[in-house]
């Protein structure tokens, strides 16, 4: 249950937001002509939401519940083979079969692997080489044409050559994950080290602080929201990065799974793994945001 | 006769701007401040002054003339001078303590140390209630007092104020101004203030210095003789509206 309050959090946060901070939707218009500036600052808080709109913690499942209905209708009324559209009990029936074969799970553990492998390699060095490039123009300025020009290139196309040279095992996956989000997170890391209020900055130098203290007290907590960012959109291509990486030449992982299942005309099992990368994204993420939350507390309302 | 603490000495600022060329932000500033003075900086905004606070701050090396604390050129930011900037400044991820805290965290003091000095410092500002506050839910006032309590943690001998109340409104400001009254009459310090607002000036300074529009120089010098300690009534004594007007003339 926790699970689906956290990711109703997360999905309805963008538009509950709008609600509350538009007064003509929050109230009345009186309302909004005398004390618009008391619904304006409030910010959203799942709690008070949960509170306000009991029903809104079913409709996660609710409306999953309806696509799953809407997608065995499509299939009844279609009447489609299985080999093109299986419904969604066709496929449960295919999970179930992979899952205690451990099949399934040995496949995801190993593109479990190799995301988590391609995220701590592609984070490190964006973030190092992120924190070089805010910190020096002329870093800057010597490496970031070829960098831009390297974004150019596509992973898919360059996903081929990794594997002629590093083999088909999982460290060219490694590879291939960490290059798919390293971009992104690098650019966020520049963003987030420049945007470090100019003032606090002063503050460091006129309390005299070396670089290191420069770096942990300031730089790194103020860049830390922006960070979190490039951390999210990293999970999530990183899952990509490693399916690109197995597609082109694998014996193992979810990628692999769907390729083979492609060749068997096993559509269901298609399915399964697409669902299990789905799953596998969605629990990077609500890690990160979770973490998130905890360590950048400070950004959040008190409840 | 004390040696002064503070000698700024034909101190001249010039800025490279790429697409305007060279401007010239502070033409001349010479002048002393003795220890233990309280000394306001007062000028038409655009005029230098914070740029001049800047290079006693050690924040920007003048392109001319020098400065002198206590005998011996300045060179950086120094341990005994002490900085508070327009706003109030504060990390937003830290506490009200751990912000105090934060000059003594970098000089290495051991933690237990820091956080009781800190504490105590709060409670100097009278924030003794808030110390686990953060930033965003305190006031404009009170967030500036948690600078003034971080600038005055390390025990500074000499306090750079850049419109500390400048952001602040009419109420707050004349509040604050009294407490930094007190806090200077308390502890003996060195400030040196830069303001736009005539009557803060007078009513805490033992001198005010006046400053002319861009490029920037030292213009003037107004010796505040209202006998201390120095109340509210010291506001409609004729002595501090002869003093206005003194000010007000000299500024044009």
């Amino acid at each position: 249950m926790l699970f689906w309050q956290q990711l109703g959090g997360l999905f309805f946060m963008q538009t509950t937001e709008c609600i509350e901070q538009h007064p003509s939707i929050a109230a009345g218009r009186e309302v909004e002509q005398l004390a618009p500036q008391r619904l304006a600052p409030q910010r959203f808080s799942f709690g008070r939401l949960v509170r306000r709109l009991p029903w809104q913690r079913l409709l996660v499942p609710l409306v999953l519940l309806g696509a799953l209905l809407l997608w065995e209708l499509v299939v009844y009324v279609g009447n489609y083979p299985a080999f093109f559209l299986p419904g969604p009990r066709r496929v449960a029936q295919r999970f179930l079969v992979v899952l205690r074969s451990g099949a399934l799970l040995s496949h995801a553990l190993v593109t479990v692997s190799e995301v988590l492998g391609g995220l701590v390699l592609g984070l490190s060095v964006a973030f190092v080489l992120g924190y070089l490039l805010a910190k020096s123009r002329t870093l800057e300025r010597i490496l970031s044409p070829y960098i831009v020009a390297s974004q150019a290139v596509p992973i898919v196309a360059l996903a081929p050559l990794l594997v002629v040279w590093f083999g088909a095992g999982m460290f060219s996956k490694v590879l291939v994950c960490a290059l798919t989000l390293f971009f992104p997170v690098l650019i966020n890391t520049i963003v987030g080290i420049r945007s470090v209020d100019a003032e606090l900055k002063e503050l460091m130098v006129s309390l005299r602080a070396s670089r290191w203290q420069a770096f942990r007290y300031l730089e790194l907590p103020a860049a830390l929201p922006v960070l979190f960012g490039g951390l999210k959109v990293g999970v999530t291509l990183s899952v990509i990065g490693a399916v690109v990486g197995e597609f082109v030449g694998a014996d193992r992982g979810l990628g692999f799974l769907v390729n083979l299942a492609r060749g068997l005309f096993d559509t269901p099992l298609m399915f399964v793994a697409l669902f299990t990368l789905m799953a596998i994204a969605l629990t990077l993420y609500l890690l990160v945001s979770g973490l998130e939350r905890w360590v950048l507390h400070w950004r959040w309302p008190q409840e | 006769m004390s040696q002064p603490i503070l000698v700024v000495d034909h101190v001249q600022m010039l800025f490279f701007d790429l697409a305007e060329g060279p401007f010239e932000a502070l033409e001349d500033a010479t002048f002393e401040v003795m220890p233990n003075e309280f000394v306001c900086l007062i000028g038409p905004s655009g005029c230098g002054k914070s740029t001049l606070l800047r290079i006693l701050g050690g924040l920007l090396q003048p392109t001319g003339g020098r400065v002198w604390f206590n005998g011996a050129p300045l060179e950086g930011p120094q341990e005994h001078i002490g900085f508070v900037f327009q706003h109030a400044n504060l990390m937003p991820w830290r506490t009200a303590l751990a912000n105090v805290m934060l000059p003594l965290e970098i000089q290495g003091v051991p933690r237990a140390e820091a956080e009781r000095r800190a504490d105590e410092m709060l409670h100097l500002v009278g924030l003794g209630a808030y110390t686990e506050m953060l930033p965003r839910d305190l006031s404009g006032g009170m967030r500036q007092r948690v600078a003034l309590a971080r600038a005055l943690i390390y025990d500074p001998d000499v306090l750079l104020l850049d419109e500390p109340f400048g952001a602040l409104d009419a109420l707050t400001r004349e509040r604050m101004s009294w407490e930094l009254l007190n806090l200077w009459q308390a502890r003996q310090k060195t400030v040196l203030m830069v303001t736009h607002d005539i009557q803060e000036a007078i009513l805490l300074s033992d001198r005010v210095l006046t400053m002319s529009r861009r490029p920037g120089r030292v213009e003037h010098e107004v010796v505040i003789d209202l006998p201390r300690p120095r109340t509210v009534d010291s506001l409609y004594t004729t002595r501090f509206i002869e003093l206005t007007h003194t000010l007000r003339d000299s500024l044009r």
